[in-house]
């Protein structure tokens, strides 16, 4: 998780991501981050995310990008 | 966008106002509310209230009582559209676009009505745009790329569905978004292409109804290409390339062959009407399969920037080729070779101007930014095309988040460095220049490093 956090804090140092919800719905990510943010997945944690999953529900808080890759690299 | 500062005395200036007014029928013209005398009234209070802006009224009237609004054939409309032509030239500016600039002010670029019309003329021509093109648009409107759709939509009653900027987030929905409204035409940049492509969207969804992907802005990686081609075989592909100062596009590549993974696709060939010189160092032509610099020759010209005389005279200069009369060519900056085929591919800039997602940006302009931060003392900036990435090295008192956070104010979403690197010193050429050379290569070496953990 706190890797996961780095990343995100990487794109946006102003936001407390621990304690954000709704980084979609609220705008706060924008097409820029989420292209940054699945190739840094990729890096970091060796996880490819289909763009099947690539939706905004798996992307609206670190909570859901976490367990999102927890859920990938299992498979 | 953003706006040159006016300079110190502004110039006066009149805005002279016509009024219209129109009632669809004769009956009860002679009403107090919503007669032509009252629609004009309130109009003239209007203008009035913007005398400060230089709106002034003009006398003639321009009044269509009885007139549909569902028709252009009315006699007052025709009328004023006609008084108005009457002062046009097509050397008058359409619009201004700004786009970065090296000393961190954007240049305005001015182009005129006659050089958008060519413009839209051949480009349709080239695409065999028509009325059943359903363009799936996705530039802004504040970029000039988007000259593609709007006016060709306009010419031919053709289709332009605007797509949510957040779809470019979410690649299945994107595809849903073109299969839902038929679109059968994509002018996109190529990173918006790649996104969908190299995630694999294509293997899940496929945006069937596609019959013509337009891509430019950038190089588009072969390896995405072949997704693309693989998933609608049926498709036609062309490469665009062009600069702002010529208008759009100037030069086309349908593709009509396959192509290895390291080769270029070609840029192709210029528009009908556009001409292209490479010229070499010596402003001679470049033989075949030597680099030059792409030279462009034409109505496609631009006007030049906006109040910037110098700047202008830089690029847009005599052809070096002609010796016996004025003639204008424009100095795209872009190096470029005819390969055995005679077909124009591009090699590299010559200078520090990048294209990242689509957006053309200076290093400069980014590292002009860094450095207007108090807590800064040196900044300097390479683009890792490979990945995507602006990297920005500094020597200042603040660490890199706060930096970016800084940077967030003064620099458009596109141009903020995805990666910022604090140093000690940076490494400087002899000439006492930030050494981007030097630069690079230490940004290879601590992607080395990271990877080797």
């Amino acid at each position: 998780m706190d890797e996961l956090i780095g990343i995100l804090e990487g794109l946006h140092p102003d936001v407390d991501f621990e304690h954000t919800a709704g980084l979609i719905d609220d705008g706060i990510l924008d097409s820029f981050d989420i292209i940054s943010l699945v190739a840094e997945i990729d890096n970091v944690f060796d996880v490819q995310i289909p763009a099947s999953e690539i939706v905004p529900e798996n992307f609206n808080s670190a909570q859901a990008q976490h367990d999102l890759v927890e859920r990938l690299s299992d498979s | 966008m953003s706006r040159h500062q006016e300079t110190a005395t502004p110039v006066p200036r009149r805005l002279r106002c016509a009024i219209y007014t129109r009632k669809s029928s004769e009956e009860g013209l002679d009403m107090e509310f919503n007669s032509l005398d009252a629609q004009r009234e309130s109009c003239e209070a209007y203008v009035a209230s913007q005398r400060s802006e230089g709106f002034a009224a003009i006398r003639e009237r321009y009044d269509d009582g009885g007139h549909s609004g569902g028709t252009l054939e009315r006699p007052a409309l025709q009328q004023l559209l006609a008084d108005i032509r009457d002062g046009h030239i097509d050397t008058d500016p359409a619009y201004v676009v700004f786009t970065s600039g090296s000393t961190g002010v954007p240049k305005g670029v001015v182009a005129c009505h006659r050089s958008v019309l060519d413009y839209i003329e051949t480009f349709s021509e080239v695409l065999r745009l028509d009325a059943s093109t359903v363009f799936g648009m996705q530039v802004p409107l504040y970029f000039d790329a988007c000259l593609k759709e709007v006016y060709p939509t306009l010419k031919f009653g053709a289709t332009t569905y605007i797509i949510p900027k957040s779809l470019f987030m979410f690649p299945v929905k994107l595809v849903a978004f073109l299969n839902d409204h038929q679109v059968n035409t994509l002018c996109w940049v190529v990173s918006a292409l790649t996104m969908i492509s190299a995630f694999g969207t294509l293997d899940t969804v496929v945006p069937h109804t596609l019959r013509l992907i337009a891509f430019g802005s950038e190089v588009m990686p072969i390896k995405q290409l072949k997704c693309w081609r693989k998933a609608l075989p049926e498709a036609r592909f062309v490469n665009l390339y062009g600069p702002t100062e010529a208008t759009g596009m100037s030069c086309y590549y349908e593709v009509d062959r396959d192509f290895a993974d390291d080769e270029p696709i070609p840029i192709g060939r210029p528009f009908r009407n556009t001409a292209i010189l490479l010229l070499g160092p010596d402003n001679r032509p470049a033989r075949p399969g030597e680099t030059g610099e792409i030279c462009i020759r034409g109505t496609a010209l631009t006007m030049g920037y906006y109040k910037a005389f110098e700047k202008t005279a830089e690029v847009f200069v005599q052809n070096p080729l002609n010796k016996a009369y004025p003639e204008l060519i424009y100095r795209t900056g872009d190096l470029a070779r005819l390969n055995g085929r005679g077909e124009l591919v591009f090699v590299s800039r010559k200078d520090y101007q990048i294209k990242h997602m689509g957006h053309r940006i200076e290093l400069g302009e980014i590292e002009a930014g860094a450095n207007a931060l108090d807590a800064v003392r040196m900044a300097g900036c390479i683009y890792d095309a490979q990945e995507s990435k602006i990297v920005l090295f500094y020597v200042g008192d603040l660490e890199p988040g706060a930096l970016l956070t800084a940077l967030r104010d003064r620099l458009p979403r596109y141009m903020l460095p995805n990666q910022t690197e604090r140093l000690d010193q940076l490494p400087l050429t002899s000439n006492a220049k930030i050494d981007r050379v030097a630069l690079t290569l230490l940004h290879e070496q601590m992607k080395k490093e990271k990877q080797h953990g």
